[in-house]
């Protein structure tokens, strides 16, 4: 493979091109094999666990080193494996914070928050150290220890920690997955005042869809360590191309269909689920018709009716039966067989109201721009 | 007598102790982390006297510090005495034979932090020795006073080594377990059972305070677990 390494990249802008490849079983192995530019500002990296996106930012912090490649923040040429340079983790500028946080337990919050200005006198580590306590309103922490706050204060303080020290690139993983969304938000605005103000990329990474949407102004979507998409949460989890990325989105039922029949002038077209008569109207694609389709719907886009709905502006309406009905969280999930299986989510007060039950009949509503057309890869 | 002898004693345990304090902590802290193909060869060498009879241990010391080899012709030249049947040599033979005590608890202790602490420290911007200056040295504490203190009490009541290299010269090499082989070899079973129990109620006060001491060491630094 050609490495060119990335685009020559604007003051402060983060370029990865870089290659890794994990020897192992056949069906474990696969090769990292990336190459993008994150400007400042959020840029998130979305894919399942194991997709590679853990490695990627061992990579550009240090801790692991890449076969080849370059990565590069601005002019600053942290690895190239052309030249043999691949500064030291400590050396390299880029903050990081992990899913497990590591706030050193024998220290205070402040003497963590302090442990990256050692090159600074005393004055000046105290008043940078009270500012951003102060930012990220812990102020009233500052000597307590990690065991004696709580998970939001603890993501709170391990993002001051990182921060104080004014990275030029800041790395995220999943740091906010165990918090509540009220904490989660709380703490994401404080993060994006920060940025806004130093204006660094912010890599960050999620498999949490709300997430997504909530931050970001680009994502990059990771499969198998490729690629696989990259644009705007719209872009990417909206519209997916790829079957991948469309399990990554959160399609719960995902259909192998086969084209019936165009309707151009409707803007729509039909095609049948595999192994059954079900017949779907969904948006008119640019997809190779002769091979065969995905179809991916959400299960909380499919409306239940009890009894048969008229009058309605939804192409795909089909009577079926519930085969189970299960309570999960605050959501029940029901799975109904109208041909072809559907997962459908709805609150208990609407399974309530419509006296669903197990065995019970019900009529499936999906709009046509529900359904997700895709090419099926395999 | 007795006094001479735990003066001795003590003299010796505490100089042996710090040098494998001072010794000791880079050692562990190189066999915790290292990722050499041929670190096995260094733990295996590390143990070794735990399962060697000292008497083997003492023999090849004795050997390697006596007057035919290049260590004992290089000490004898320095000090003007050989090393051999003397407190230095004592102290020689009795790192060696401690050594795995200091070294075990503290390499175990530094192996058991959190590695990820250690990678939030560089990516702080922290060097390796800042590292273990103020991260791995006060979350391995614990383990290194467990060391010095094993170590402490393990040199106090050897025997075989001491023999093997030291003799039993009243005052310089005398400690006090060979006293109380001296003692019953002399019959005198009263005066070995005063010495015997002195050794005991020591050894005993040592691992007690130990066990005490790592208890609340712990409470302090692992509570928040």
């Amino acid at each position: 493979m050609e490495m060119s390494g990335p685009p020559a990249s604007a003051l402060g802008d983060l370029g990865v091109g870089i290659r890794k490849s994990f020897p192992g079983e056949s069906a474990s192995s696969f090769t990292l094999d990336v190459d993008f530019t994150a400007a400042a500002g959020f840029t998130i990296l979305f894919g399942a666990s194991g997709a590679g996106k853990t490695t990627l930012l061992d990579c550009i912090a240090g801790l692991q080193a890449p076969e080849a490649g370059r990565i590069v923040i601005g002019q600053t040429l942290l690895f190239d494996s052309g030249s043999g340079v691949n500064l030291a983790p400590n050396r390299r500028s880029v903050g990081c914070l992990l899913q497990t946080l590591a706030l050193f337990p024998h220290m205070t919050v402040s003497q963590n928050v302090q442990y990256g200005l050692n090159g600074l006198r005393e004055s000046e580590r105290q008043s940078r150290c009270g500012e951003i306590l102060e930012l990220f309103r812990i102020s009233a922490l500052a000597e307590r220890r990690p065991e004696e706050i709580s998970g939001g204060e603890r993501q709170r303080a391990a993002l001051a920690r990182t921060l104080v020290t004014r990275p030029r690139v800041l790395l995220l993983d999943e740091p906010l997955t165990a918090l509540d969304a009220v904490t989660k938000s709380q703490i994401l605005d404080d993060l994006r005042a920060w940025n806004n103000q130093h204006r660094i990329p912010i890599l960050y990474v999620t498999h949490q869809r709300e997430e997504v949407f909530a931050l970001a102004e680009n994502v990059i979507a990771i499969d198998a360590g490729r690629i696989v998409a990259r644009g705007s949460p719209h872009e990417v989890l909206l519209r997916p191309q790829l079957e991948t990325v469309a399990q990554l989105a959160g399609f719960e039922n995902i259909f192998d269909c086969a084209f019936v029949a165009d309707h151009p002038e409707q803007g729509t077209m039909t095609c049948r689920v595999a192994g059954s008569t079900l017949e779907l109207e969904v948006p008119l694609s640019r997809v190779d018709r002769s091979r065969l389709l995905r179809v991916g719907i959400r299960a909380g886009d499919v409306l239940l009716a009890s009894s048969a709905p008229q009058g309605l502006s939804a192409r795909n309406v089909f009577s079926g039966v519930i085969t189970s009905l299960q309570r999960r969280d605050v959501m029940v999930v029901a799975r109904v067989n109208c041909g072809a299986e559907f997962e459908v989510h709805l609150t208990p007060a609407a399974r309530d109201a419509l006296h669903l039950e197990s065995g019970g009949t019900v009529w499936l509503v999906v709009k046509t721009y529900s359904c997700q057309v895709m090419q099926n890869i395999r | 007598m007795i006094l001479q002898a735990l003066t001795l004693t003590l003299r010796l345990a505490v100089t042996v102790s710090f040098i494998l304090l001072i010794v000791g902590v880079p050692l562990a802290y190189w066999l915790a982390y290292s990722r050499k193909r041929w670190k096995f060869f260094i733990e295996a060498l590390v143990s070794l006297p735990i399962v060697l009879p000292p008497t083997v241990l003492g023999f090849y010391v004795l050997v390697a510090i006596g007057p035919l080899s290049p260590v004992g012709r290089w000490y004898q030249a320095i000090a003007g005495h050989p090393l051999a049947f003397t407190f230095e040599g004592l102290v020689v033979g009795s790192v060696l034979y401690s050594l795995p005590f200091a070294v075990q608890p503290m390499a175990t202790s530094f192996a058991s932090i959190d590695h990820k602490l250690l990678d939030a420290s560089a990516l702080l911007g922290a060097s390796r020795w800042r590292t273990f200056r103020r991260i791995v040295l006060p979350l391995g504490l614990p383990g290194v006073l467990t060391g010095f203190v094993l170590s402490f009490a393990h040199t106090l009541g050897e025997f075989g080594v001491v023999l093997m290299i030291g003799g039993n010269i009243p005052g310089a090499t005398r400690t006090i377990s060979i006293l109380i082989f001296d003692q019953v070899e002399a019959l005198d079973y009263a005066a070995a059972n005063r010495t015997a129990l002195l050794l005991l109620a020591l050894c005993f006060a040592i691992l007690a305070a130990l066990y005490g001491l790592r208890k609340r060491a712990a409470w302090n630094v692992w509570g928040w677990k």
